[in-house]
């Protein structure tokens, strides 16, 4: 099938880039790796009269980390690079799971990170963990750069938080301090190449035993990924012991509203968070080994 | 707006005109008459047009011709080497890692993407560079096969050259 015409653009700066999303208007969309604009654009459910092509911008392909800031990954920097890195692997294994979770392989060699969360898919499966971990989006604008929370980023099904003309230039994650753990799991029928049932990212604070603080990231179970507030409310304070994460299991179905669909039913997914949540605080505390490849 | 793309493919520098709206499948099978990289669904889920952009596996039915600007693509017509098949065309054939064949040529470049970088890769790590291959007649157990064999006979090739 042919794809629907358009005028393709390779602007070579971010303020180029960006003068002409404010110039052409709402048919302009960004594209990178353009896993997730050429099949719908063919599909006819995403309309775009012009596809301005950010791979042309240098600078924008790294992944870099240091101690104070943490992991630095930019807006060109590909799925697969990100699940590959040394550096991601060694900072924050649940990122690079996270990326390894995305699609197949070869969406992963063309796809980036920062596409995978401007998509703003309700399944996203890089969301939850960025949302966890308190992740910050950077982002170039018209008249100003400024810092998006990522837990502000999600604006609903397929919607983001940027305004005209703004564009994406990297994820900063900060670092995983003293007594801290994260960890993302995702339940799909297939391994690969399957959206989430649902995806749990967990970050956790410990001192000995005892959570002093906890962040639950719900993916697939809302329109956007979720926090699980009664969760984290049920963590805080406790040591970690089975009851408890059983009891933060069940306190999270109350913090989303999944719906009904070819993958599974909303019930089951309420089921499925409960479990998953439990899992995910788990898996958290546990790490990650040889389970990384 | 028609553009003028050039780009190597395989290991020849090519240039064409083509619309932005062309697929880089649409390219090479319909305009370039090399149709050995297969359109399955057009979805970015089937992996039977994989091709390799800059050594990289990509789906070709998700990727723009002119995103190939100056850069290079290898697809299944590229990869013998004087006028010999490639040790994993080989042992595709050896092992009867193949049915229909409508997979095959995306499975194969999927597996020199693979042994390119990794030439001594696990089963799992064979299992995972054709996670975005579907097969649905021949099962994956004699593709898996193919690959290793391959990858034994290109390490056996190196250590004896
Ligand atoms: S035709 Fe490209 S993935 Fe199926
Ligand atoms: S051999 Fe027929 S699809 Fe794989």
């Amino acid at each position: 099938m042919v794809l629907p015409k358009f005028d393709y653009l390779t602007p070579a700066t971010l303020e180029e880039a960006s003068n002409l999303l404010v110039e052409l208007g709402a048919g302009a969309k960004v594209m990178a790796g353009g896993t997730d604009i050429i099949p719908p654009m063919r599909d006819k459910v995403l309309k775009a009269d012009y596809l301005i092509d950010i791979k042309g911008i240098p600078g924008l392909d790294y992944i870099e980390y240091d101690e104070k800031t943490g992991l630095k990954i930019g807006a060109l920097t590909k799925l697969y690079d990100i699940q590959t890195s040394e550096i991601v692997r060694k900072y924050n294994p649940a990122v690079a799971k996270a990326a390894k979770y995305v699609a197949s392989t070869q969406i992963r060699h063309k796809g980036t990170m920062v596409g995978n969360i401007c998509n703003a898919s309700p399944s996203c499966d890089t969301g939850p963990i960025l949302v966890a971990m308190n992740a910050k989006v950077t982002v170039h604008g018209p008249e100003k750069d400024r810092e998006i929370p990522m837990g502000e980023f999600f604006k609903g099904v397929k919607r983001n938080a940027l305004q005209p003309g703004e564009i994406v230039t990297g994820i900063v994650i900060p670092p995983l301090g003293e007594g801290e753990h994260a960890a993302y799991i995702k339940h799909a029928v297939r391994k690969a190449m399957d959206l989430a049932i649902v995806g749990v990212a967990a970050w956790v604070k410990m001192d000995g035993n005892v959570c002093v603080d906890a962040r639950i990231c719900l993916g697939a179970v809302a329109i956007t990924p979720v926090r699980a507030p009664s969760a984290e409310k049920v963590l805080i304070g406790k040591e970690l012991t089975p009851e408890v994460l059983a009891e933060a299991g069940v306190a999270a179905m109350a913090d989303c509203k999944p719906i009904s669909d070819v993958r599974a039913s909303a019930e089951y997914r309420h089921d499925m968070v409960r479990v998953f949540t439990k899992r995910a605080v788990r898996k958290a505390l546990e790490g990650y080994k040889e389970d990384l490849t | 707006m028609k553009k003028i793309l050039t780009f190597t493919l395989n290991g020849e520098k090519t240039e064409v005109i083509c619309e932005p709206n062309r697929s880089l499948l649409d390219l090479l099978r319909d305009d370039l008459g090399l149709t050995g990289t297969k359109k399955g669904c057009e979805e970015a889920e089937c992996g039977a047009c994989t091709v390799l952009l800059d050594g990289r596996p990509v789906n070709s039915c998700a990727t723009l011709a002119v995103e190939c600007e100056g850069h290079d693509v290898v697809t299944i017509e590229g990869i013998a080497r004087n006028g010999e098949l490639h040790p994993i065309q080989k042992q595709f054939i050896e092992k009867w890692a193949f049915q229909c064949g409508y997979c095959t040529p995306g499975m194969i470049m999927s597996a020199k993407a693979l042994l390119d970088h990794n030439p001594h890769p696990t089963e799992t790590e064979i299992r995972e560079a054709i996670e975005g291959n579907l097969c649905r007649c021949t099962g994956y157990a004699k593709i898996v096969e193919a690959i290793a064999a391959a990858a034994a006979e290109m390490n056996w090739e190196a250590e004896n050259a």
